[in-house]
């Protein structure tokens, strides 16, 4: 299987370290997660400490056998009583969380529709709903409201430096929210096994500011900048590509296929997996399976070198 | 009948006479003795059939670990290329369904049918030749399933199945079949078993141990049994509809048509988070069981404990939606089966001190399975503690589905069962074999496993933190993952090593080693009471038991037992005889009978595996013709082996003990086992049941509109024929108590037609208002329920027919009329399904105001 993407990694190794990191503090509510982990932690090490202490010690020493009353007082106190009242606590803690992580009021509402192995994404705004697939950028400092689905299989949409995740399912439509707090480019992931290319189904998180994400949308809302005549855009049409895919003001209008209007803006292919580039993309179109085994897309070894690099070069152009 | 004497005040044995001792020792050892060569597979003692169990497991145990050595060298570097996405995906689904299915369960039914009996001072269980049947059942789906994978068509879809994954044919092959197939015959045979260990606590117990006096494995056998009866029922309706969907195109799962993907989710975790507990349950049995013996004194708390594994399995069934935390439920049903799940961590916990408490007030003689109990403690704490964490709903939304969860289950799997079981395995050897095993190789085993186990999965938290999903096969080096995963790797392989010397240690041949003198850990329970070498009888006489802990309270009952003092020390008739006794106080009932070495049931075994794989091919014909064959063996197996006539009513069982030889209704093993497996079928009906409400609830227009009902009146009337059918059973019953032999028959004979005629009725109602089962998921469930009483009036028509013949061969007659009876007690559970059924299609839509 070809792996062209990992030429040069191991340099952006340690910049890209943690990018699906529960504990990288990208979101409010990844936060309100993290300051739980810690207690947890920190809580069940004390804890577990005490208990094999004890089973250390019980087993060490011999305690006068007459002892017994104390021990049923150790067992009621140890076993029954601590447990109790710690579970309590912890469980009113965790509720709360819950009920402030799930009661936020969303700035703005994305639609993401779970694929076998993609994701569709549709933001809502006043001017109509904004199509694109496999990257999902969130102002900073806004919280977000996802509306998520699937159209097939039970997916999960998960970006874990944000928040926990969500399962989407087919005929239901479940909902979370998402505060970012930091701009970068987080990971995405489906959590729920789905099949086939489940480990291959990934996204982008990327976190801008709040001006600069405006005009992304509004770029994203506008259709592709390109010529009818251009010779890559012909080959995409006869090759059929646009009976799955749409490129806004073409006639590729397909709706199987992730919305290819602005696809080289996105950083990278096949659904969060393949940096952007020329030569991914090419192999991307002819040696599709071995990118990606078991999707719907059929591969195109046959397209020769000329109309292939046409069609790169149109695809590569769709900023 | 019963004999109202007094266990304590039985006159005193006969004088000891060596001539009488060595002729009832050959006449037990007679019929007792293992059929020899080839033969050896038809043997059904416990004691043969809890080995091959037993090492069986192991076998399966062996095979999935294999698997999981599989998975961890493709994850041990990123971008592996070692196996492609298709056959990792086998290799990972293969690995949890073999791990649940075919070891964890099992591995409790093997242990508890090789030493329940003993430790209750039984010579078998009550249905030796069942457990067999199950065994047989066990190994043929078990291999079915397993070998899959080597012709590449393994299940692929998780170890939970999650729909439409596994529903729609588009994205899920004959290894969705095969899974579902497969698993619901070993499903069968662990129901089986469950049955018969059931019965075996309660009614194979020795004369004069109450319930509280049971030692506490015997306990835990009980409550685990008790929860496959009912944690299992719900998955195999599941399996039902989803494989109906699957073969026929019914609609159960897929959206478009009604169905709905979480309603298998529910029912697969109704089962599924039990089952986390049936697993844990039998091996802390084992530490409870083992820990008094290196204590030297009872364990403090007996009853605390008896009443947390009781606490435990109430609340395992109540908190099953704590897999479902992120499908978007609504706040208030998180908040429930949190606390639930927060629960449990409480009875667990006083377990755990009980056993720290009892070893504070004593002198703990270290051991291996001391050791390995340590570890398991260690480990399992550990896993508890992480429980709690992922319980808490927003913890979870992180956690849930990520290498946190992964190294959190095998935490407490690991450390609450498998240590254990190593545990037991050590302890119970000599009990077995008669041989000692290697203390350094147990020593080095559990090192190399505990090191490599907390090597591979402790850093599998921190791999979950840094959001690796599971189920994922490969993974690319700027995810980060990559030296946690071959740390993990190394510790995977490390723990492999172990086990592979405690195999050497348990498998290393011991033919000359010396025998272990008897009772080889001073223990207090009765198994130890065996002798060394040991018979194959079990117990020499059946003694009558008034401690907990006998052997260190009674000591002199070894002897006793050996000399033949106590209770049927003798097999004149050459049949295997075990003492019933009653629920609460064990006051000897009866002498049971039970069936000796047979090729019957692995015949009926064979045949009952051939329709299941058929099956799964489509291949109906052949499926049918299997299909008749089991049935033919199994009644041959009903026939020749159960509720034979005896040649004397009464048979004097020793000590001024005259017990009768044959019992019916409530005071047979047979009944019982009919009423605890015909519990067990009501709880898959309840699936059904439930399945339909939760449509109901999860779909607004679930109900067709009223001329899409069936029809009031044709159920109405089919209900009333169905019911009639009953009445015609309950009416033989009676006229056969009377004498009325030919009556009996003829009533018998006539509920075959009457009951045709109902369930031919109910079809009928179905079928002129147009309800198709691949239209709609109300039609699909209107359907499975006219089908689910049709498949229980088949069965019930067979046994029918079946008991009217041995009415006319005069071996059910008015005064041994057992068949009769556990026929008729099936049938009052059929009316009731049938009323139920009647209720859910006729009368629930009126009352929702369906027009």
């Amino acid at each position: 299987m070809r792996r062209i993407f990992l030429l040069g990694l191991p340099l952006v190794l340690g910049a890209c370290e943690g990018r699906h990191n529960w504990l990288a503090s990208g979101g409010a509510e990844a936060i309100r997660v993290e300051q739980l982990f810690w207690v947890l932690v920190v809580g069940a090490a004390v804890i577990w400490t005490l208990v094999i202490g004890a089973a250390v010690y019980a087993h060490r020493r011999q305690v006068d056998p007459s002892l017994e009353k104390q021990a049923r007082q150790f067992i009621i106190w140890g076993g029954a009583v601590i447990p109790t009242v710690v579970v309590c606590a912890l469980l009113v803690w965790g509720l709360v969380i819950l009920r402030d992580i799930t009661t936020k009021e969303g700035d703005l509402t994305v639609r993401v529709d779970g694929e076998r192995w993609w994701w569709r994404v549709i933001y809502e705004s006043p001017e109509g709903d904004v199509v694109t697939a496999n990257e999902i950028r969130l102002p900073v400092d806004n919280t977000a409201l996802f509306k998520l689905t699937a159209d097939d299989v039970i997916h999960s949409f998960w970006v874990p430096a944000l928040g926990g995740k969500m399962d989407m399912i087919p005929g239901r439509e479940t909902e979370l929210t998402l505060t970012p707090v930091e701009t970068g480019s987080w990971g995405g992931l489906c959590a729920e096994f789905c099949g086939g290319a489940h480990a291959l189904m990934r996204f982008d998180a990327i976190v801008m500011e709040e001006a600069a994400f405006n005009d992304w949308l509004a770029h994203e809302a506008s259709p592709a900048e390109v010529a009818q005549d251009d010779a890559g855009l012909g080959v995409f049409l006869d090759e059929g590509c646009g009976a799955c895919h749409t490129i806004r003001g073409t006639e590729a209008v397909g709706p199987v296929g992730p919305d290819l209007t602005h696809l080289a803006s996105r950083e990278r292919l096949g659904a969060g997996i393949y940096d952007m580039t020329p030569d991914n993309m090419a192999a991307w179109i002819t040696d599709t399976h071995e990118m990606k085994p078991d999707i719907d897309m059929p591969p195109y070894p046959n397209l020769d070198g000329a109309r292939l690099d046409q069609l790169v070069a149109f695809l590569m152009s769709l900023d | 009948m019963t004999q109202e004497i007094d266990l304590s005040k039985l006159p005193p044995p006969e004088p000891y006479d060596k001539a009488r001792d060595e002729a009832q020792r050959e006449r037990l050892m007679a019929t007792w003795a293992k059929p020899v060569g080839w033969r050896h597979i038809s043997a059904v003692n416990n004691s043969y059939v809890g080995k091959w169990y037993l090492l069986t497991s192991f076998a399966f145990f062996t095979f999935a670990g294999i698997l999981a050595l599989l998975i961890r060298a493709q994850l041990a570097v990123p971008n592996n290329e070692l196996f492609s996405q298709s056959l990792y995906n086998q290799l990972f689904s293969l690995h949890g369904t073999a791990m649940m299915f075919l070891f964890a369960v099992p591995i409790f039914e093997a242990v508890a049918i090789l030493v329940l009996p003993e430790i209750l001072g039984a010579r078998d269980l009550p249905f030796p030749r069942l457990s067999a049947f199950g065994y047989w059942c066990f190994i043929i789906g078990g291999v079915f399933v397993c070998g899959s994978i080597f012709f590449g068509v393994a299940p692929d879809g998780g170890w939970f199945m999650y729909t439409p994954l596994s529903s729609n044919t588009d994205y899920s092959g004959l290894g969705a079949d095969i899974w579902l197939l497969g698993l619901s015959f070993i499903e069968v045979s662990s129901i089986a078993a469950a049955v018969e260990l059931i019965v075996g606590v309660l009614k194979c117990r020795p004369p004069g141990m109450r319930l509280n006096l049971m030692p506490l494995y015997c306990w835990y056998v009980l409550v685990v049994a008790g929860m496959i009866l009912f944690a299992f029922p719900p998955l195999i309706a599941g399996d039902l509809l989803l494989e109906m969907e699957r073969a026929f195109g019914w609609a159960f799962f897929d959206v478009d048509r009604g169905g709905d993907p979480l309603l298998w989710q529910h029912l697969f975790w109704i089962f599924g988070h039990p089952e986390v507990y049936i697993i844990f349950l039998p091996s802390i049995a084992l530490i409870a069981t083992m820990l008094p013996t290196f204590a030297g004194r009872p364990m403090v708390g007996h009853s605390w404990i008896v009443l947390s594994a009781v606490g435990v399995a109430f609340l395992s069934f109540g908190l099953w939606v704590h897999h479902m935390f992120t499908t978007g439920l609504p706040e208030i049903s998180l908040s429930f089966f949190s606390a639930a799940s927060e629960a449990v961590a409480v009875p667990t916990g006083i377990q755990i001190f009980c056993f720290i408490a009892t070893m504070l007030v004593s002198k703990v003689r270290a051991s291996v399975p001391m050791l390995f109990a340590g570890g398991a403690l260690a480990i399992f704490v550990f896993g508890g503690l992480t429980g709690v964490m992922v319980a808490l709903v927003p913890f979870d939304w992180q956690a849930h589905d990520s290498y946190f969860v992964v190294a959190h289950m095998h935490y407490t799997l690991i450390g609450g069962m498998l240590f254990p079981l190593f545990a037991g395995i050590h302890y119970w050897y000599p009990f077995v074999t008669q041989k000692a095993m290697s203390d350094k190789l147990g020593r080095w085993s559990f090192w190399l496993m505990f090191g490599g186990f907390n090597v591979a999965f402790l850093p599998m938290h921190w791999t979950g933190v840094m959001g690796m999903p599971r189920r994922v096969w490969t993974y690319d080096l700027t995810d980060g993952w990559a030296v946690l995963n071959m740390v993990s790797t190394i510790g995977a392989f490390v723990f492999a090593a172990g086990f592979a010397v405690l195999a050497v240690n348990v498998l290393w041949p011991r033919g000359k080693a010396p025998y272990v003198k008897r009772n080889h850990w001073r223990a207090g329970t009765m198994e130890w009471a065996a002798e060394v070498p040991d018979k194959p009888w079990g117990v020499r006489s059946i003694p009558y038991i008034h401690t907990r802990y006998p052997l260190w309270e009674q000591p002199e009952v070894v002897d006793e037992i050996d000399r033949g003092e106590w209770f049927l020390p003798d097999a004149e008739e050459g049949k295997r005889e075990l003492i019933v006794t009653d629920i609460l106080d064990a006051r000897p009932l009866y002498v049971q009978r039970v069936g000796g070495p047979t090729f019957l049931t692995i015949g009926s075994a064979v045949c009952l595996g051939a329709v299941f794989i058929l099956a799964t091919f489509h291949l109906w014909t052949l499926t049918l013709m299997f299909g008749a064959g089991f049935i033919a063996f199994t009644l041959w197996w009903l026939w020749t082996g159960t509720s034979e006539i005896p040649e004397n009513p009464t048979k004097y069982a020793g000590r001024g003990l005259t017990l009768p030889t044959y019992a019916q209704g409530n005071r047979s093993p047979g009944w019982w086992a009919v009423f605890i497996t015909m519990t067990g079928d009501m709880t898959a009906f309840m699936g059904l049941v439930f399945s339909y409400f939760f449509y109901w609830t999860a779909l607004p227009d679930f109900f067709p509109t009223a001329d899409k009902l069936p029809s009031f009146g044709w159920l109405l009337i089919g209900t009333a024929l169905l019911l009639a059918s009953w009445l015609m059973c309950v009416a033989a019953r009676k006229l056969l108590g009377q004498g009325g032999r030919g009556r009996a028959m003829v009533l018998l004979a006539g509920a075959l037609p009457v009951g045709g005629l109902g369930i031919g009725a109910w079809a009928w109602s179905a079928y002129t208002k147009g309800l198709d089962p691949t239209v709609h998921s109300f039609d699909a469930m209107v359907w499975m329920l006219i089908l689910w009483l049709f498949l229980h009036l088949l069965l019930s028509w067979l046994m029918h027919l079946y008991v009217a013949a041995r009415i006319w061969r005069g071996i059910c007659t008015p005064d041994y009329r057992a068949d009769m009876m556990n026929l008729t007690l099936f049938t009052h559970f059929l009316a009731l399904t049938a009323v139920v059924i009647f209720a859910l299609l006729a009368l629930f839509p009126i009352l929702m105001g369906v027009s």
